[in-house]
Order: structure tokens, then C-alpha cells, then sequence
């Protein structure tokens, strides 16, 4: 936030908190063990505010829930902000001293009435005032968030619609509240901090606009380094489209079928000139390409650091020796760079960390000697008398301008909804996401036998399935405007009517992204996995035991 | 940040100790170095009194009172080791070891048994097992006067009802830390509690179902703090029956969770380079020892690769 991409509290804060706004997260089950520093804040007496489509295991343990329409995220939030600025709630103080573009803010809200929000968001009114004047009475509060705001078309504009209610309340920069982006993987924070972001080298710095990073980076690698941003994800594909990109490396991921509108993703994977994969199991994508480098599993196999949603960098190490054959990823790497003509000779995890200190301010103080000390240190670390951060921001609330820095802005959102329209043909909106004891496209958690595990079905709303006349385990055919599936139905009294759900977990047996949208956020470029017309139909065969 | 917490002076066996304000008498022995038994303690759950081997003696108090719990106060005067102390413990570990399996819970159940010299066989020769699941449905009043001749036991039938952990309830000591876990210190999803009135109590999911009826999550945080091997991994559970458990020759690796962002810390038991077990640190200030499924059971996908 505010120039460098990471949670401004730490999870211990997160307990200190009176009021707590879980948005677009079903932490329950995506982030169980952050969870639990959320239900020591409830049973401390704090309030709980869950904001989802799904009546999920979260919201269950909220005050309130509040189930808005899919993709109104940016109406619910402006509503909310008109009623706490109408009610005189907003932290004035703060506003003057932190923040810039309050003004305009308020005059773009201001159509945002609670009868308006209602009509639009579907949440009512009273629901409404009832958070907009918790956040604003309280005197700590966490707002969290994870893909249920950034798998949009329009996420940026969902993020920050929710750091400008961060702002109002002047929830931000002071120990106990904050804002928390809740990592859906174990080193998405970290490879974040660590540059593989198009547009940053490590740690946060600008590689077209920072000249002085530039020159640090080509000082100790010996090579200059281009000016010039990269490819998003999305970009990467519509350059694969238009034959501009004939060759990718992908390193233990499986977009053939992670990636929303799967068919046109195997399509440009498969037409490229080479493909290589990098992967610990053949996966899906790994099936189609040219070269696989059996690597070894980074947790659990290997040396070196990954970093959490506090921000806190922690090591990893190797505890099992590696499959015949299978190697470390930087092995793999350093292999790769000599036969190119560099020889970085036998690098470790730990020389690369050290190298690293030298390059990245933010990291400079963590020794891998600290790190193993301190059991992980939260960044930034500038020198080694530093225990690193646990919130940010702080310098926002300085009453010298010169300390204080650059103000943090509010943004003019203007409301957009999904992308695919429902109509009669597509009359069901279909969402996705995780459930408790799966992951992603499954090739990690299938291995295990999960006696809960439901990862494949289509959950439709008691009222849908009634009126479709289908009951679960019935096997159904699902469509969306890009392909159909065939997969079984189950029944979830937690979604609405109009609203189905489905995770990614069993692409082999149901595989969601035959259906979903690849309209991607032009800003961050993810896609709208979130919200997908589906039309359902029976087919009139039961299959036998469809758990 | 307020100041230093504030100090005080209790006396313990004869010696002056000083203690934080707010600490427990058994924080304070073991900061002093007096070996202290406990079986229903952790520094993770909230204590709840249940078995009764950590008392102390304390000066002026008419019972013995829990040192677990019993906040130190100043001038207190303790006894650790008085006939009274001592002869109170030692009839809580001769109960338990007649009537409980306790041949799984760790060295140290063993030699506090020993240092009291308790003689768990002068109750009489183990009464038989119980069928599979009689136990589970006694109700309070209605069952047949207990044979004086024979001690009565737990022991009952192993509990394997999925591929995850096992239940081996004649090993139980109903110490309340699994249904501390499961519920509010913990997990709160509130799957087990105890069931029954004296020696018919017993943990028990609602109507005695099998965990994969209950609402269990399978999140395995019963087995993290259990202290007596009642509730442990299918694979420990599997590894024994073979007789094929050598912790001595296990590895205890400290890394981070592979799924979702929240940085887990997680301890890889390993014997001969498969992961038998998973725990947490308790003193670990994101976790505090407990996990979730994918982070307790999921790490199968590394291993499936070796036999492939």
C-alpha cells in the first residue's frame, strides 16, 4: 500500500482490533490459523463484519454479514464511506494531516445514498449504516481482504475502494489497525518483494523510474539492466496470441489449468515454439511441454526464505532429500545461465540472500543469521539493529510535513459490475474459490485423503435447485458463453438464489476454467474468476455415490 | 510500551524466588528450576485444573492447590515436595496407571511415576476391555457395581474411522486438552467434548458419531496437544502396530507451510526420508502449535513422488 505491496499489521494486531471487516475472504477456510488470531479478537468482544456473496464458514462466526450482488464491491463501498462521512464520523484529524484527494472523494460518493446502495449492492440499508457506523465509532479497526476483491475485472479499483474506508476511518499507520491483503500462497508476498513483478526489481523498487536502483543492481550483476516494464501474466498470453512471445519457462505453476478460459490458454501454451517446466509433479502443463526439469519442493526440500502476509520473511529448509534426479530450482537456474555463457559458479540460497541485502534497502538488516535468530523478521529491515516493522505507515500521522512525506491518496471509484451479463440464456451467476482442505488445481492436495474433501461439485442455492429440479450428487451439464462442462450438483443453503458456486480444485473430474471469463483488470492484469453467467442443466442420469 | 512488569518475592522450599506479577506459581517453579509434573497443562490452552499432578502445598490454604493455574501472589509459601505433595501425586499417576495405558506417553509420565513410587498394580489385575463402543454409550447410574477383584481400565478398541489420525481411547486420561483445542483456545469448531459422569466420562463427538459424521475439520489440533498418544497420526499409529517407530532415529526439521500465505511454521518429524508427523512450535507467534489440514495432512504429494 502506498508504494510498497505488503499487510500493514501484523496478525498479533489483528487480536487488539474492535472491529474487524473480513472482505471478500473466506479466511475460515483460505487462512484457518489467521483466522484464529480473528476469533481471539471476537471473543475479546471485538466485532466481526463479513462481506461476501456466500453465506460462508466465515460469515457464520460474523456480528453481520452482509451478502452483496457479485462485483458491487466498489457500490457497498462507496455507500458505506457517504454514511459515515453524512454521520460525522470520518477521522478528520487524519484526513487533513495524510491523506489527499478527500474533496473530490466526498462529492463522487455522495449519489451513493444508503436507498442507493441498497438497490445496487442488494445488501440492505440497515445492514449498511449498521457497519458504516461501526467503522467509524471504532477505535482499532482491521480491514481484510483477499480474492473475493482482486479476482475482478476491475481489482485495483476494488482495493482501493477499501483503502479509501481505510483512510476515513484513519484505520492505517497506527499500531492495532490496518489493512491486510491475505496471501492466497506461501511466497506470493515474497516473490512480490523479491522482483518477479513486471514492473519492479527487489524490493519495491521502480525499474524504470528508480535510475539509482538500476545502477546498484548493475553494479553487483555486472550487466545493465533494461529500463522497461515487463509483462503482466495477461500480457504474456495476449503476446503468446499474437506470436510475439514463441518461448516461456514456467516455474511450478500450472496455468493449463489454473489460468481462467483454460481452452484458449492450452491453445496459445500449446502453439508456442518451446515450452519448458519447471514442476516438483507432471502436471497438466508440464504435460504439454517441450522440456521438464524434474525440481525439488521448495518447503520442504530445499534451503531459503519465504515470506508470509505480515510481511515476515522466514526460512524454509530441507528436511527430506529430494527424488532421484529432481533438483533445487536455483540449481536449475545456474545450470540454465551457464550454458549461456554464465558461470555463477556454486551458488546457495544463502549467497543469494546475501546478495540480496546488498541490493534491496528494505532487507538490508536480515541476516540469514538474524533470520534464524529472530525465527523470521518482518520487513522493512534497514540495519541490523532492526527488528523490522510490524505495521507501516506510521509516518502518515507526523505532524512535521517534512516527516510525514507523501500524503496517501482517496481515489474516485466509479461502480462497474461483471463483465459477463447474466441474461435468460446465462441466467446464474457462478463464483469461485477455496475450500478448507484444497488448494488450487489440486495437484498438491489430492495426494492426501481428506474424509471433507467436496472439491468438484456445482453448489447451487436450495431455491435453484428446486426450481432446476435437481438435488445433489445429480450429475447436471453447466455452461457458460466459452464451454460446458458435466459435473455433479450439491446443495449450499449459504448462497443465494441466483448465485452458484465452484472451486478450481478438480479440473480433472470438473474443471471450472472451461467456463470462467478471461476479462482481466487492464491495471493488474487478474482475471474476473469471480464472476461467470453459467447456465444449468439436468440430465436426468443419478450417478451412484457422487461424493 | 508500559514499563517492566512489576516483581514479587514468594518463598519456595525454603528459598526466596522472585516472580513477574501475574504469573502462575508453576511458571514461577520451573523458572527456579523444581521439576514439576503436569499432564493436563500447555502453555497454549487455558488451564483447567483436571489432573491434579502439579499441586503444590501452599501456606495457609486448606487443600493443595493447582500450580498450574494459581496466580503468585506476594509472600506466598510453597511446598513442592512435602509428604502431602507427594504423596497426592503419587496417587494420581498409581489411578491413572492402573486404569489408562500409559505406555505411549513419553519418558517423563514414567519417571515422575517412578520418583513417587507409584505401584499402579496394587488396585488389582486390569479388568477386561470393553466391547468396541460400550463405553461410548453409558449413561450416568445405570451400569453393574465393579468387580473389588480387578481394576477397572479404559481400555476398549482402537477408533479408526479415516486415513488422517486414529483415537486410542484406553490411553486417554480425559486431561481436556483436545476438547480445548477443538473448541475455544484453539480451533473453535467445538467437535468433541466429554461425555458421561466418572469413571463412564469420556471424549465424544456429538451422539458418539464417527469423526467423519461430526463436525470435525480435520485440522488435527486434538492430536498437537494431546499428551498420552491417545490421538495420534494414522502414520505413528501404523508405524507402531509394525513396530517399526524409532524416534530416535527421526529428524525434526523446522520450515514453513507450502499452501496459503499466513506463514505457519511447521516441524517435519522424518524417518528415513518420509514425513511421519507434523507439528507446530507452541511458543511459534503465528500459530501457537496449532495448523490447519492442509498444513498437518497435506504434505502426502511430496512423498506419492518417490514411489511413482
Amino acid at each position: 500500500m502506498f508504494g510498497a505491496g505488503g499487510g500493514t499489521s501484523s496478525y498479533r494486531e489483528v487480536e487488539n482490533a474492535d472491529v474487524i471487516l473480513l472482505w471478500g475472504s473466506n479466511a475460515r477456510e483460505a487462512h484457518p490459523i489467521f483466522f484464529h488470531h480473528v476469533l481471539k479478537a471476537v471473543h475479546r468482544g471485538a466485532k466481526l463484519f463479513v462481506v461476501d456473496p456466500r453465506r460462508t464458514t466465515s460469515s457464520q462466526w460474523a456480528d453481520l454479514w452482509l451478502g452483496l450482488d457479485v462485483g458491487t464491491d466498489i457500490a457497498l463501498s462507496n455507500t458505506v464511506a457517504r454514511e459515515i462521512i453524512a454521520a460525522g464520523l470520518h477521522h478528520t484529524e487524519f484526513i487533513a494531516r495524510g491523506t489527499c484527494g478527500f474533496e473530490e472523494y466526498r462529492a463522487s460518493v455522495e449519489e451513493w445514498t444508503l436507498e442507493r446502495g441498497e438497490q445496487v449492492t442488494g445488501v440492505p440499508a440497515a445492514l449498511i449504516s449498521e457497519l458504516a457506523h461501526a467503522w467509524g465509532h471504532a477505535k482499532n479497526a482491521q480491514m481484510c481482504w483477499t480474492l473475493g476483491i482482486t479476482e475482478h475485472h476491475n481489482a485495483v479499483d476494488n482495493v482501493l475502494s477499501l483503502i479509501n474506508l481505510a483512510l476515513l476511518g484513519g484505520h492505517v499507520g497506527r499500531p492495532n489497525a490496518g489493512i491486510q491483503p491475505l496471501r492466497g500462497q506461501n511466497n506470493v508476498q515474497g516473490g512480490g518483494d523479491m522482483g518477479a513483478i513486471p514492473n519492479k526489481l527487489t524490493g519495491f523498487q521502480d525499474i524504470e523510474k528508480d535510475a539509482a536502483a538500476r545502477a546498484r543492481f548493475e553494479g553487483v550483476y555486472g550487466v545493465p539492466i533494461r529500463p522497461r516494464y515487463g509483462f503482466t501474466l495477461t500480457q504474456m498470453f495476449e503476446a503468446m496470441e499474437h506470436g510475439v512471445m514463441k518461448s516461456v519457462w514456467v516455474i511450478g505453476e500450472n496455468p493449463a489449468q489454473s489460468e481462467a478460459d483454460g481452452q484458449r490458454c492450452r491453445k496459445l501454451l500449446t502453439g508456442l515454439d518451446h515450452l519448458v517446466v519447471s514442476d516438483i509433479v507432471m502436471t497438466a502443463t508440464a504435460e504439454l511441454a517441450d522440456v521438464v526439469f524434474p525440481a525439488s519442493a521448495a518447503w520442504c526440500e530445499t534451503e531459503g526464505t519465504v515470506t508470509s502476509s505480515e510481511r515476515r520473511v522466514q526460512r524454509v529448509r530441507k528436511a527430506l532429500d529430494p527424488p532421484v534426479g529432481a533438483r533445487d530450482d536455483i540449481a536449475i537456474i545456474a545450470e540454465m545461465a551457464k550454458r549461456l555463457g554464465f558461470d555463477w559458479g556454486d551458488v546457495g540460497a544463502e549467497d543469494l540472500w546475501e546478495e540480496l541485502r546488498k541490493l534491496s534497502p528494505m532487507h538490508a538488516g536480515m541476516s540469514w543469521k538474524r533470520l534464524e535468530e529472530l525465527g523470521g523478521i518482518p520487513w522493512p529491515c534497514p540495519d541490523e539493529s532492526s527488528p523490522g516493522e510490524t505495521f507501516l505507515h506510521a509516518r502518515l500521522w507526523e505532524t512535521d510535513p517534512a516527516r510525514r512525506g507523501e500524503p496517501a491518496p482517496f481515489t474516485v471509484l466509479k461502480h462497474a459490475g461483471p463483465v459477463d451479463p447474466i441474461t435468460a440464456d446465462y441466467p446464474l451467476l457462478m463464483t469461485t474459490g477455496r475450500r478448507l482442505d484444497s488448494y488450487n488445481t489440486g495437484v498438491s492436495t489430492r495426494a492426501y485423503s481428506s474424509p471433507n474433501r467436496a472439491d468438484h461439485p456445482l453448489y447451487l442455492s436450495p431455491e435453484d435447485a428446486a426450481r432446476l429440479n435437481v438435488s445433489a450428487d445429480e450429475r447436471v451439464r453447466v455452461s457458460s458463453r466459452r464451454g460446458s462442462i458435466e459435473t455433479e450438483v450439491a446443495v449450499d443453503p449459504g448462497l443465494r438464489p441466483g448465485l452458484a458456486f465452484m472451486t478450481l480444485h478438480a479440473p480433472d473430474r470438473a474443471d471450472a476454467n472451461v467456463l470462467t471469463i478471461d476479462a482481466t483488470d487492464p491495471k493488474a492484469g487478474t482475471a474476473e474468476f469471480k464472476a461467470t453467467a453459467i447456465r444449468v442443466e439436468k440430465l436426468g442420469a443419478v450417478t451412484a455415490g457422487g461424493k | 510500551m508500559s514499563g517492566e512488569p512489576r516483581e514479587m518475592t514468594i518463598t519456595v522450599d525454603g528459598a526466596p524466588v522472585r516472580v513477574r506479577e501475574g504469573a502462575t506459581l508453576l511458571e514461577a517453579l520451573r523458572a527456579h528450576g523444581v521439576d514439576t509434573p503436569t499432564l493436563c497443562f500447555l502453555e497454549n490452552l487455558t488451564p483447567v485444573n483436571a489432573c491434579r499432578v502439579c499441586v503444590v502445598e501452599l501456606q495457609g490454604a486448606r487443600t493443595l492447590v493447582p500450580s498450574c493455574s494459581r496466580k503468585a501472589e506476594e509472600g506466598m509459601v510453597v511446598s513442592t515436595d512435602s509428604e502431602r505433595v507427594r504423596h497426592a501425586r503419587k496417587l494420581v499417576f498409581e489411578l491413572l496407571g492402573s486404569s489408562v495405558d500409559l505406555s505411549n506417553a513419553g519418558p517423563e509420565v514414567a519417571r515422575w511415576s517412578a520418583r513417587y513410587g507409584a505401584d499402579p498394580a496394587r488396585f488389582g489385575a486390569p479388568a477386561p476391555a470393553a466391547s468396541e463402543g460400550s463405553r461410548d454409550h453409558r449413561h450416568a447410574g445405570h451400569h453393574a457395581a465393579p468387580d473389588p477383584a480387578v481394576a477397572q481400565t479404559v481400555a476398549q478398541p482402537v477408533k479408526v474411522d479415516n486415513d488422517l489420525f486414529v483415537r486410542d481411547y484406553s490411553r486417554c486420561i480425559l486431561c481436556y486438552k483436545c476438547v480445548e483445542a477443538c473448541g475455544g483456545d484453539a480451533q473453535n469448531t467445538f467437535a468433541i467434548t466429554v461425555a458421561g459422569r466418572g469413571f463412564d466420562a469420556r471424549i465424544s463427538t456429538e451422539f458418539a458419531a464417527p469423526l467423519t459424521d461430526s463436525a470435525c475439520v480435520f485440522c488435527g489440533n486434538c492430536i498437537g496437544v494431546c499428551p498420552t498418544g491417545a490421538l495420534v497420526f494414522k502414520s505413528e499409529f501404523d508405524l507402531r502396530e509394525a513396530g517399526n517407530w524409532r524416534e530416535q532415529d527421526q529428524t525434526v526439521t523446522r520450515t514453513v507451510c507450502t499452501y496459503c500465505g499466513v506463514g505457519c511454521n511447521l516441524e517435519l518429524h522424518v524417518q528415513d526420508n518420509t514425513i511421519v508427523k507434523v507439528t507446530s512450535p507452541l511458543d511459534h507467534d503465528v500459530t501457537s502449535g496449532h495448523l490447519c489440514i492442509k498444513g498437518r495432512f497435506g504434505f502426502e504429494f511430496v512423498q506419492v513422488r518417490e514411489r511413482e
